[in-house]
């Protein structure tokens, strides 16, 4: 389907979206751009205000000024029940009167499809989510992974060209979460559907979304894959959310065609490429914990080379995380991985360490 | 519960269950089979009502049970003086009371539905100022409030002075005295006893299930029904069971506003037995109605139980 506006592309699209609540900003000013078929995740933590625009996506929220629009139609003053968009609710929100059978029906009897059809559409839908054998149960006799199955299979039912996903294993412990990611991500790409989904979780994003918007305080901050978000965080809020960081604040003393300096509290940081930017103007470095190497003994390298004391060491199983106090009284957290069963690190608390990166491996922040 | 279940409970929860059971037992059972006991003696011949019913006379044991009490209410003569099956008097109150009765459940339905619904749909902080509200009338006599429903509607009442003043009619129109007035009065009195009950069950009630249905197609209207309504069953029966109970023996509002021509149960009980002084047949009217009200009420819970063991089976 073509879309209307000749100049705009994707498949969903927020202009400008603001919501305001009395005097609290909780949507500000977002616009973003979704393609067809995309698992695109709204990723922060609680108040920053992804919760209210899902809901303005799906309908129970009218946003203050701004536009949204689904294929080219602004659907901003459709009612939720217009709208061709379903979503799976974080508690669920199954019917506890009516069985997985009737909950899945549902939204098909609303549109008045005829029950032949109806029968036929929920069990398939049944046999996607492999619950064909509990079609007769209610809500309270099953599990919370299958319940988050049907509810699934509920919001799919009626083929949305939209399907939100508010926090979509938040209702489920850890292990099962794990098992029921990839299961999910496999039943939304065997049917086709365009998904945004909400998560306060990092790691969730990272596993299902194709793109992630990371928001706080109701403005999108970065738009990226999750590799691009976590490699290249454009300032230090994403830096510091998305995984462990270590920043160094510095100022710019040499900037070359292909490498520039940073001054910062532990010394001189190289860099492998030019910033264009004027001497002395404040930038922070940041570098991720597993890209730094650690050792007793000097290393031969000569640049990014640092020293300091071994004051905290924490067993994680595939890797182990140390926490090096420099002798500015600076502490940065380093991260090995423990490739190998048998092998022995050598490094105990109180130890006197190096430890060194690469040129190519930290990110300049310039706010 | 049935017996095995009862020998299987430790004694301290046998305590607990039991005072319930024995409460029950003195002020209900009792009164009862004493009413039942009153119902088939013949006072007819000036007996004392608590004369024995089995007595030996000359070495024989007489039962005497006048069921006669009983099958006045349904017969009475036809034209060649044979009794038949008909509409006596007891009869017609028996169906006058369901009549109101049930008209007045429907109308505590329909006002005490939304009233607990926005309440229970209400901010968290005003909830208990509106609850206060609907309990609020239980701090005035029950007698003073109906008294007040006649200055009210009485002929030259705040009402008809009202609408006179308003020049909507020029003569003042009848309405106490009727059913109407009746009416108004039992909903009046009632209706806290439907909205309490409804309130309890949806303040509990999950209101993300009604973005589900509008997320899944439903209108506001056809999720009120498919959703709300479905899951405040409970409510709904329990409020209809407080209002229909004891409207059917409502004596008071009836003899303070209603008419004369639609005599309701309660007030054939009284005449029965202040007026005519025929104790025995003013208790098998209240026999009969209790079996009126009990046995439906049986039926339902036993199917309901059993509903509800097959739903954890």
């Amino acid at each position: 389907m073509a879309s209307l506006d000749p100049h705009k592309t994707g498949f969903l699209l927020t202009e400008n979206l603001v919501k305001r609540f009395d005097d609290v900003v909780a949507v500000d000013d977002v616009s973003i751009t979704i393609q067809k078929g995309e698992i695109f995740a709204l990723l922060g933590s609680s108040g920053c205000g992804k919760s209210t625009l899902l809901r303005i996506l799906a309908g129970f929220e009218k946003p203050t000024s701004g536009r949204v629009l689904l294929n080219g139609v602004d659907i901003a003053s459709f009612h939720p029940y217009e709208r061709p968009i379903n979503m799976m609710f974080q508690s669920f929100a199954l019917f506890p009167h009516l069985n997985v059978w009737e909950n899945i029906a549902f939204g098909l009897k609303r549109e008045g499809m005829p029950s032949p059809q109806i029968a036929t559409r929920v069990d398939e839908m049944l046999n996607l989510v492999q619950l064909t054998a509990y079609a007769k149960r209610k809500p309270h006799q099953l599990s919370g992974g299958q319940q988050q199955r049907v509810a699934l299979a509920r919001s799919l039912a009626k083929k949305p060209q939209l399907l939100l996903l508010d926090e979509p294993l938040g209702a489920l412990d850890k292990k099962l979460r794990q098992r029921t990611q990839f299961e999910l991500v496999n039943i939304i790409e065997s049917v086709g559907v365009t998904v945004v989904m909400v998560t306060h979780d990092q790691e969730e994003a990272m596993t299902m979304a194709s793109r992630i918007a990371v928001m706080s305080h109701g403005r999108v901050l970065q738009v990226g894959t999750p590799k691009e978000i976590y490699e290249c965080p454009i300032n230090r809020f994403v830096a510091d959310f998305i995984g462990n960081i270590n920043l160094f604040d510095g100022q710019l003393s040499v900037d070359e065609q292909d490498r520039c300096e940073i001054t910062t509290g532990q010394g001189i940081m190289h860099i492998a490429h030019g910033i264009g930017g004027a001497i002395g103007m404040p930038l922070t470095v940041a570098v991720r914990p597993e890209k730094i190497y650690i050792a007793k003994t000097r290393p031969d390298v000569s640049v990014n080379l640092f020293s300091g004391k071994v004051r905290e060491i924490a067993y994680f199983g595939s890797y182990t995380s140390f926490v090096v106090e420099t002798a500015s009284g600076r502490t940065v957290v380093i991260t090995e991985p423990n490739g190998s069963r048998l092998e022995n690190i050598d490094i105990t608390w109180e130890d006197q360490v190096f430890f060194w990166w690469d040129e190519a491996d930290p990110v300049v922040l310039t706010q | 519960m049935n017996i095995e279940n009862w020998s299987r409970l430790r004694p301290g929860r046998r305590w607990v269950i039991g005072v319930p059971f024995v409460w029950l037992l003195i002020f209900f059972v009792v009164p009862f089979l004493i009413l039942l006991r009153i119902s088939v003696t013949d006072m007819g011949n000036g007996v004392d009502p608590f004369a024995p019913v089995i007595q030996a006379i000359e070495g024989s044991l007489h039962i005497s049970l006048k069921y006669q009490n009983y099958l006045s209410i349904f017969e009475q003569a036809n034209d060649q003086g044979v009794m038949t099956v008909g509409e006596t008097i007891y009869m017609l109150a028996y169906l006058t009371s369901v009549k109101f009765a049930l008209w007045t459940t429907i109308l505590c339905l329909f006002i005490g539905y939304p009233f607990a619904y926005f309440i229970a749909r209400a901010r968290k902080s005003i909830q208990p100022a509106l609850l206060m509200l609907v309990m609020l009338p239980f701090w005035t006599s029950f007698l003073l409030r109906v008294y007040a429903w006649k200055g009210i509607l009485a002929d030259q009442g705040v009402l008809n002075n009202f609408l006179i003043w308003l020049g909507v009619i020029q003569e003042p129109i009848q309405m106490l005295y009727t059913d109407v007035s009746m009416l108004i009065g039992m909903t009046y009195v009632y209706c806290p006893f439907m909205i309490l009950p409804l309130y309890a069950i949806l303040v509990k009630m999950d209101f993300r299930l009604l973005e589900a249905a509008h997320d899944l197609g439903a209108s506001p209207w056809n999720a009120f029904w498919l959703i709300t309504v479905p899951l405040s069953k409970a409510g709904i029966i329990a409020g209809s069971m407080l209002v229909f109970i004891p409207c059917l023996g409502e004596f008071v509002i009836p003899s303070l506003l209603g008419g004369a021509e639609n005599i309701m149960l309660g007030r054939v009980v009284w005449d029965e037995m202040f007026s005519s002084n025929n104790w025995p047949r003013a208790a098998a009217l209240a026999v009969v109605m209790i079996l009126f009200i009990l046995v439906p009420m049986a039926v339902y819970t036993h199917y309901s139980a059993e509903r509800d063991t097959q739903r954890e089976a």
